[in-house]
């Protein structure tokens, strides 16, 4: 033991002991934060049961008729007079979809303002419940209903429907989304999202209610078979195979520049550095 | 043993033949015998020129399979997402090369990692040619070549990445289409000279073919061939220590140290990019699509050196494009192209005149400078490299907004101040540094090393010990000669103080040198030596005489 702190201590002053330090000091601190880092709790999710729009309405009082107004007409609610805070939009004609989807992905309720709802992973709500409220919502104006299981059956587009899917996705939507679905910036630090993580029936409904700052592509602009299509490209890893390695991200140019010079170039002056070393 | 006879008579007859028909002795002789230094900074030049063999290589292998036509045909190859698409021929024949030709995806793999590195290790060898003052006569000349050829790198580059037509390197060309019209009066002509007609047209893929595969390279190989022949008549410069000199070049000769060597570390660069090749994809076309001018995919940036240029078309405000009686001057776009790529290579191609011209200084120097000891030099370089890296930073705002989760129009309006407030930051700071370390260097000649050893003395005090340097390593820290403002010191070849040139010269020489460290004087040395007669008896005693072994060279070559 003595020996060794010795040894340690003798040592103490090497070049490299800084940076070991450092290399320590990182690798408690990261140990630690993923140790006692807070996890998200899974959420559970049952199957939809009948429709129940008095529940819904219930539901909706108690969780989103602050911002989004007692009946659901928006902007807010009016206390003592008071100017209305925290407006919201109005919900009447949005359809069930715009529920399933901003309920469903975890966007709403809103958690705090911000640029945009961001997507959260704890979900406030059963799968029943979040019906509930579709329910209630769609009975107040007719909108855009949540997709079928038809709709969102992929394994009946076949490789021509597939790659019009992705040639349409290329031309309206990754000029945010990326070309991948990576998504990308817009501006004042509002975003689209990376399509990676998202479902098929969220992707459905997204193009069906352009939530946030996305556009709308009802059955008109982009035929349910089509988007059905996109999605059977975006979801299916398989069918759009990555034949070339580890793709960095796939956001492009940027990330394999930072690549050259960080691995390619830092490993080259790595090996002169060492080249270097041999005849000294 | 008359086989081996046999060997040697047609080994010596050839030799004779190469001998008397090209004077091949002379040539193997000289060349073999050429002495190199050894540094590990003096391979960066290496990895450029092996990676541009390896561009040559791989693009040859290229050309086989690449089909140079806009014409319009229908994919019907195995890529599934992109089937029965209508695409140009050069972008079906680049997927069929990927998908369907043996060991093609790794070649183009190969050739674009290679073409990254190549001009990423192009400005690293030239940033060590900077830093270090190698641009100094004789080699002011080469190092505007090496100019040349780092902007003609780029174009090589760009040229290459729109050949594939897929859809980023069409938007790429879109925008530098957008870079020529935005050129008053002309652009339009040049525009439709170079594409033949409205963009984009059937035209530009077969003359980028020929000038990516052909004008350029050719150009380039040429130049390379005359910078290496500077570099071979001009010698190679060296870095200082003791026994080198601005006569000499201490090394190791061409052959067989260097040859091992260098052929060695062409292996070792081509099998660095070939497992970057290997295990990562880069400008995955099939994913982007074929070209069509309508859609855009976000993140649309070009390759990283042209990613400053993107950058400073994106800082630019948009309301610098004037329109006036008809016409339209698209300054936005102007400025942060054309503009500022003619500033930065006409601040490159005149540097090392208008650091002459501050010197004064019309020999040849040999002997490089470290950079802390051209304070000055080295503030200006770190200037230009935060400037270029604040523009690189700005090509990915995009990128960066989305992966951090801020507002692009902050970082965009924080980069448009930094980019002229913390160059200049990065220029002062660097000259203190570099004035510092050279205060640290003085004070390690003077007093010697500090040990981290602390010792009391008889009477009580602590002091630490000191070990002495030995003059081999002091000779390092006090061989430059120190450059003094021609105001206090006048130069021979300096220029007449009363002409309009002779007043800039002065003005110049004392931004220069108003603010130096001078060297260690030998006298310095004598006189700390002997005025800490007892400390250094005491540092003597603790670290052991280490001076025995040293030579003494810093006396001679200061006196």
């Amino acid at each position: 033991m003595t020996r060794t702190l010795t040894a340690l201590s003798a040592r103490r002053r090497h070049p490299l002991a800084v940076v070991v330090l450092i290399a320590l000091a990182l690798l408690l601190v990261g140990g630690l934060y993923a140790a006692l880092a807070p996890r998200a709790a899974e959420a559970s999710t049952a199957t939809a049961s009948a429709d129940d729009v008095e529940t819904g309405k219930k539901l909706f009082l108690a969780n989103c008729a602050t911002c989004h107004g007692l009946n659901a007409q928006g902007g807010g609610v009016t206390v003592n007079g008071d100017t209305a805070q925290n407006p919201g939009p109005s919900l009447i004609g949005v359809g069930a979809a715009a529920v399933d989807f901003q309920v469903g992905s975890g966007r709403m309720p809103l958690a705090q303002s911000g640029p945009q709802a961001p997507k959260v992973n704890k979900i406030r709500f059963s799968q029943e419940q979040i019906d509930q409220m579709a329910a209630y919502i769609a009975s107040l104006a007719p909108g855009p209903a949540i997709p079928t299981e038809e709709q969102l059956d992929v394994s009946t587009v076949n490789d021509e429907q597939l790659a019009r899917g992705a040639a349409i996705f290329r031309t309206n939507c990754a000029m945010c989304h990326n070309f991948a679905g990576k998504g990308g910036a817009l501006t004042e630090g509002k975003y689209a999202p990376s399509l990676d993580e998202a479902s098929a029936k969220h992707i459905y409904e997204a193009m069906l209610t352009g939530p946030q700052s996305m556009p709308v592509f009802n059955d008109t602009t982009i035929s349910s078979e089509d988007k059905t299509a996109i999605i059977a490209w975006l979801t299916q890893d398989e069918k759009r195979p990555d034949p070339g390695g580890l793709t960095l991200g796939s956001v492009g140019p940027v990330s394999e520049g930072l690549f050259a010079w960080i691995a390619g170039i830092g490993l080259l002056i790595g090996c002169s550095v060492w080249l270097g070393m041999k005849s000294s | 043993m008359s086989s081996q006879t046999t060997v040697d008579k047609v080994a010596a007859g050839i030799g004779n033949y190469a001998d008397d028909t090209a004077g091949a002795s002379k040539i193997v002789n000289g060349f073999a015998r050429k002495i190199f230094p050894d540094h590990w900074s003096f391979m960066l030049g290496e990895i450029t020129l092996y990676s541009f063999v390896i561009l040559l290589l791989t693009g040859t292998f290229l050309t086989f399979f690449y089909e140079p036509s806009a014409a319009e045909t229908t994919y019907t190859g195995i890529y599934a997402p992109l089937a029965g698409q209508t695409v140009s021929e050069a972008y079906a024949s680049s997927l069929r090369l990927s998908f369907d030709i043996r060991g093609g995806l790794l070649m183009r793999q190969v050739h674009h990692w290679a073409a990254l590195v190549f001009v990423a290790a192009t400005i690293v060898h030239m940033a060590r040619v900077f830093f270090t003052g190698a641009f100094r006569k004789p080699r002011e000349l080469n190092w505007v070549i090496g100019g040349v050829l780092a902007l003609l790198a780029v174009f090589e580059g760009f040229t290459g990445y729109s050949l594939p037509d897929d859809l980023l390197s069409g938007t790429g060309i879109r925008i530098a289409d957008a870079i020529i019209l935005a050129v008053p009066v002309v652009g339009s002509y040049i525009s439709f000279f170079l594409f033949g007609g409205e963009f984009p047209g059937q035209d530009f893929i077969p003359r980028f073919f020929t000038i990516h595969i052909l004008l350029l390279p050719a150009v380039m190989l040429a130049l390379i061939v005359v910078h290496l022949f500077f570099v071979v008549i001009h010698k190679h410069t060296q870095y200082p220590g003791p026994g080198r000199t601005e006569d000499n070049v201490v090394g190791f000769p061409l052959f067989p140290v260097y040859a091992a060597k260098a052929g060695g570390f062409f292996f070792i660069v081509f099998g660095v990019i070939a497992l970057i090749a290997a295990l990562f994809s880069i400008n995955p076309i099939w994913a982007y699509g074929a070209y069509d001018p309508s859609p855009v995919t976000a993140g649309s940036q070009p390759d990283w050196y042209m990613g400053w240029l993107d950058g400073a078309v994106r800082l630019m405000p948009g309301w610098t494009e004037i329109s006036a009686f008809g016409y339209t001057l698209s300054l936005n776009i102007f400025i942060p192209t054309t503009v500022i790529i003619l500033f930065v290579m006409g601040a490159l191609v005149a540097y090392p005149y208008l650091e002459q011209i501050a010197t004064g200084d019309k020999r040849e120097h040999h002997l490089l400078d470290r950079p802390r000891n051209a304070p000055t030099r080295t503030g200006l370089g770190v200037m230009a490299v935060t400037f270029y890296v604040l523009l690189w930073i700005s090509g990915g705002n995009d990128i960066i907004a989305h992966i951090m989760q801020l507002s692009i129009n902050d970082i965009t309006r924080f980069l448009r101040v930094a980019l002229f407030v913390l160059p200049a930051i990065a220029f002062v700071v660097t000259k203190r540094i570099c004035l510092g370390l050279q205060r640290k260097d003085r004070e390690k000649a003077l007093h010697g090393r500090e040990t981290g050893r602390i010792v009391r003395l008889p009477h009580g005090e602590f002091i630490e010990v000191h070990a002495p340097l030995s003059d081999l390593e002091r000779w390092t820290l006090v061989q430059h000669e120190v450059q003094r403002p021609m105001e206090i010191e006048d130069r021979v070849d300096a220029g007449n103080p009363d002409t309009l040139y002779g007043r800039f010269q002065r003005r110049l020489s004392k931004f220069y040198f108003e603010d130096r460290v001078e060297p260690v004087t030998p006298a310095e040395v004598e006189a700390a030596h002997s005025h800490g007669e007892l400390g250094s008896d005491e540092e003597h005693l603790a670290v052991g005489d280490k001076e025995n072994a040293a030579i003494g060279t810093s006396q001679t070559l200061h006196g």
